[in-house]
């Protein structure tokens, strides 16, 4: 290609994503944008397409991001490249999504058309406006009976400040208005503006680990070209390699010569570690590249810490295996070994956030059928000591001493949550109880409300999206960024079981309300761990001082007592599934613990809530 | 080699809150086509799997004196012309009180059937009704009455405990009704609350107000103590008789051996694989209807398996495991076999070993289920 052709079909080219609340209707309007374009024939669409993995399907989010190249026919008789870029749903993955939003010009914006705009939205929304994109307002679900455009018209223009005039009113699900978006994002979003015969400057967006090509790495070259045979230099860590492919997805994987300004593809070059591939970097030649990376990049560091401990202590060396494996596709995650008096040999790892840290357990747990026990989540706390020194403490059961300790500091967010008016109260007592200053509040209509607080990311990471959840009947929104850290008046609660410290039971609790979560915590242990052979009890001690105390009663009776008309096998099952409900506990000293006990600190609020 | 058969009779009048057998209201079900497959079935059972003459068989339901009285009569036929029965061959039916005519009661006994097992339950009116059951505490006396004066002696009635708001006095005052009969056999069992039951669904609701573990231990400790004290021996978790009147035909199932199971629903154990049929009425009368044998699942047990089975149904009775019949079976000392587990559960207290038996100890009959599960995938 020349570089007039290449600049022909520069102009062509069309970059953008979509950005949405959960169930907004993103996945939705993304189908459809494919059937309208043939990517697909409708036997081979699947429902959501661009969520791949069988995790992300099941909770309706998109966790790994994906690209595809579609062409259209405009209504001007031309003929456009379109390249729809999927963002994460997830306030876990803020920083992958600014990412993805840099490798376009434009995105969707969707609202639906009875709930309007809520927190997580917002949030993205102006992670697109940091970016420069050209934002198109889209109406979804205009269909529905309680649908109500005008009102949200008005909220695009008075909350966000754009123009929704223009906004196409939509139903993805119905099929209404999908061209009317494709026409504009034609005439809306800009073309890109790169120099194809300048050094390489290709952003990586994501990258994902095959076991057949090494790392794929998602890239959109903003200048410059790149095919196969280049040597290419990673900017932010110096590492050079060969490129061995590109290509794109189309949205089948289909290699191409070359990758120019504005594409979006992928790149292989026999890299063996994602974490050569940093979401964010700036991928150049190795000769004569460019001197100034693409700005924005930042390395990622996990903000929630656990312990992950095989239930099998002989499975140690399968969990470092499998959070290997999982490592090569997830530079975010990382891991290192620890060991506890009560779980043996595990691992501490960190994550992005509680959502983040689920997925990688369940993913354990299911593709290497590994059984683990997770400890609670914590933050990290910074320890500054008596002697002047600061510690940085992931575990708490590393917490040290009392009296060595001249203040402990820990990580706040700001958090913004938008809600009808009617929950207002709600919040605020929640926020409140979970030690939250408050900031600011404004009104966006005479009905909805925009409630700023400064939160620990400590109550942030136990159950506070779920409680705002249940106290606003799910109509509350909820996002967060991180601002640093503060001071707390912090102690080590520790758990003591049978008279002996379980060390992965302790916990970091605010003084004045440790006595409260202390009675609470042995209460909830008392019914998560079953009847033992005989009475255990259960302690919460702050220091040697033991500030509550309850009992698990020893075992009386556990018998079958039918035949079942000679159906042994059944009588068999049930034995069987009483005995694998076993192989689920732990065994800490003399105790066989659960699962969900180790995580009984994350719940502690239920009764709060429930009073 | 076969020398037990189960019949099973899917028809109620009523379904009580607890029951999760395979069962139908009466009313408007194909009683005569069941039978006629029933019958089929034995035919073509017994065609396979020759039997010597059975030394049990037990009809159990459902409710099988729920049949009228051409039914049941058309029933016990079949079972005769089909069955080779030994000459001192138990053979028993399931009754409720209430539902047992003197005229019924002497078809049963003219077909030879020898033993009565009666669902009593409990004898707390209130409690009945709380369980979904129609007959109450006076039917029980009445019906007892009957049957001893039809001729039969070997009577056993079913009780059961930790019912939903049942107390230690209720619990004693029925215990003390059940001995003024004076039988030799009782079964007692505590209530387990299955899926698919009225009492599952209130449970889940957090409806069912049971008494708890601790009290339900309580009165499993009555029990065995007043069964004790009125001559009768436990034999096996749920079970006490008086010397000679165990019953046979369950005792099958605890020493592991053969089965055969017929009618909707029934399992068999028949040359070393376990079956269940078709629980649906339609499904079953169907397939016999085509001469087809209606089995829905089929099982071969592995030797690892028989010799786990072993153990969990030997350990229920009261003598436990014989030591010489488990290596005469399968050439192997269950000691060495399980050696690990014995040593543990030995040392909880749970179980004892003398020269030629593995048996629970008082403490181990009320956690059997802890004791059982340790012979589970031993062999894995």
């Amino acid at each position: 290609m020349n570089r007039e052709v290449r600049l022909k079909r520069q102009s062509k080219i069309r970059n953008f994503s979509i950005i949405a609340h959960i169930d907004h209707g993103k996945s939705t309007l993304a189908d459809r944008i494919l059937e309208k374009t043939n990517a697909l024939s409708s036997r081979e669409m699947k429902d959501q397409l661009l969520d791949s993995m069988d995790l992300e399907r099941e909770r309706g989010i998109t966790i790994k991001l994906n690209a595809v190249q579609l062409s259209y026919k405009a209504k001007d008789g031309e003929e456009y490249i379109f390249h729809l870029i999927d963002t994460p749903g997830h306030v876990d993955f803020t920083y992958e999504v600014s990412r993805s939003l840099a490798a376009c010009e434009g995105a969707i914006l969707v609202v639906d058309a009875a709930q309007g705009i809520e927190a997580q939205t917002l949030a993205n929304v102006y992670l697109a406006l940091d970016n420069d994109l050209e934002i198109l307002p889209v109406i979804n679900k205009i269909d529905l009976p309680s649908a109500d455009p005008e009102r949200v018209r008005h909220e695009i223009e008075d909350v966000i400040g754009l123009d929704a005039s223009e906004a196409v009113l939509a139903s993805a699900k119905a099929g209404i208005g999908i061209e009317e978006i494709l026409e504009q994002v034609v005439k809306t979003v800009p073309a890109p503006t790169g120099d194809p015969d300048a050094p390489l400057k290709a952003l990586i967006f994501d990258s994902l680990y095959d076991a057949y090509r090494g790392v794929v790495a998602y890239i959109r070259v903003v200048d410059g070209t790149v095919r196969a045979g280049d040597k290419i230099k990673m900017m932010a860590t110096g590492k050079e390699f060969e490129v061995t492919e590109v290509g794109v997805h189309n949205p089948k994987v289909t290699p191409c010569d070359e990758l120019t300004v504005g594409d979006v593809g992928y790149l292989t070059a026999a890299i063996k570690h994602v974490g050569d591939t940093r979401v964010g970097d700036t991928i150049t030649n190795a000769k004569n590249g460019a001197t100034e990376p693409l700005p924005g990049y930042r390395k990622l560091n996990p903000m929630v810490y656990c312990g992950m401990y095989p239930i099998d202590t002989a499975k140690f060396n399968d969990l470092r295996e499998a959070l290997e494996k999982l490592q090569l596709n997830d530079s975010a995650l990382q891991f290192e070994p620890e060991t506890s008096q009560a779980l043996g040999f595990g691992f501490r790892c960190g994550f992005l956030g509680l959502l983040h840290m689920e997925i990688i357990q369940e993913r354990i747990e299911r593709e290497f059928k590994i059984d683990l026990i997770t400890t609670a989540p914590s933050v990290i706390y910074q320890v500054y000591m008596t002697d002047g020194t600061l510690i940085n403490v992931d575990n708490p059961s590393n917490m040290p001493e009392q009296v060595k300790i001249d203040r402990v500091e820990e990580p706040y967010v700001k958090a913004t949550m938008m809600s009808p008016n009617d929950y207002v109260g709600a919040i605020m007592e929640l926020c409140q109880q979970k030690r939250g200053n408050f900031v600011d509040m404004q009104y966006l209509d005479e009905n909805r409300v925009s409630i700023v607080y400064e939160i620990p990311l400590a109550e942030i990471v136990y159950d506070f999206f779920d409680q705002l959840k249940s106290n606003t009947r799910g109509y509350a929104s909820f996002d967060y960024e991180l601002i640093g850290y503060k001071p707390s008046k912090l102690v080590k609660m520790d758990i003591l079981l049978n008279n002996e410290k379980v060390d992965a039971l302790s916990f970091i609790v605010h003084k004045d309300f440790a006595y409260d979560r202390g009675k609470i915590i042995v209460e909830k242990l008392k019914d998560l761990i079953p009847r033992q052979q005989f009475e255990v009890p259960v302690q919460a001690a702050i220091g040697t001082k033991i500030v509550a105390r309850s009992t698990i009663k020893a075992m009386r009776k556990n018998v079958l007592a039918k035949c079942y008309g000679g159906d042994i096998s059944r009588k068999r099952k049930l034995l069987e599934k009483q005995k694998e409900g076993k192989k689920r506990m732990k065994q800490v000293g003399s105790v066989e613990v659960p699962q969900e006990a180790f995580m009984a600190v994350l719940k502690m609020d239920d009764n709060n809530a429930k009073k | 080699m076969m020398k037990a058969a189960y019949l099973h009779i899917p028809f109620c009048e009523h379904i009580c809150y607890y029951c999760d057998f395979n069962k139908v209201f009466l009313k408007g079900q194909p009683v005569e086509e069941y039978l006629q497959a029933l019958d089929e079935e034995m035919n073509i059972t017994l065609q396979e799997v020759p039997a010597e003459k059975l030394a049990t068989i037990f009809v159990g339901g459902g409710t099988p004196t729920s049949l009228n009285e051409q039914q049941l009569e058309r029933f016990c036929q079949s079972i005769n012309d089909r069955l080779p029965k030994a000459e001192d061959s138990e053979f028993t039916f399931e009754a409720n009180p209430g539902d047992l005519s003197k005229e019924k009661l002497q078809i049963l006994k003219d077909a030879g059937v020898n033993r009565i097992s009666l669902g009593v339950q409990t004898f707390n009116d209130e409690l009945l009704t709380k369980i979904g059951r129609v007959h109450r505490a006076n039917d029980v006396f009445y019906t007892i009455e009957t049957i001893k004066t039809a001729g039969f002696d070997n009577i056993s009635i079913d009780l059961m405990f930790s019912l939903p708001t049942q107390t230690l006095t209720d619990f004693k005052q029925t215990l003390n009704a059940a001995f003024s009969l004076d039988l030799p056999h009782y079964s007692a069992y505590s209530l387990m609350i299955e899926p698919k039951t009225v009492f599952y669904n209130l449970q889940r609701k957090g409806k069912l107000p049971t008494p708890g573990e601790e009290i339900e231990a309580q009165m499993y400790e009555i029990l065995m103590e007043e069964m004790d004290k009125h001559g009768l021996h436990q034999y096996e978790i749920s079970n006490f008789s008086k010397p000679g009147f165990e019953s046979r035909h369950n005792l099958t199932y605890w020493n592991n051996e053969s089965y055969f199971g017929f009618g909707a629903g029934a399992h068999s154990y028949i040359e070393g694989f376990r079956r269940s049929n078709f629980g649906p009425l339609k499904k079953y009368i169907e397939s016999l209807h085509n001469r087809k044998l209606p089995i829905f699942e089929t099982h071969r047990v592995t030797r690892s398996e028989q010799m786990e089975e072993e153990m969990f149904l030997g350990l229920r009775k009261t003598a436990g495991v014989s030591i010489s019949k488990f290596t005469e079976k399968f050439g192997q000392d269950p000691r060495h076999l399980f050696a690990d587990e014995i040593a543990d559960l030995t040392r909880k207290q749970w179980i004892e070993v003398t020269a030629d038996n593995i048996y629970l100890t008082k403490q181990g009959r009320l956690l059997g289920n802890e004791v059982f599960q340790m012979f589970l995938g031993v062999f894995d």
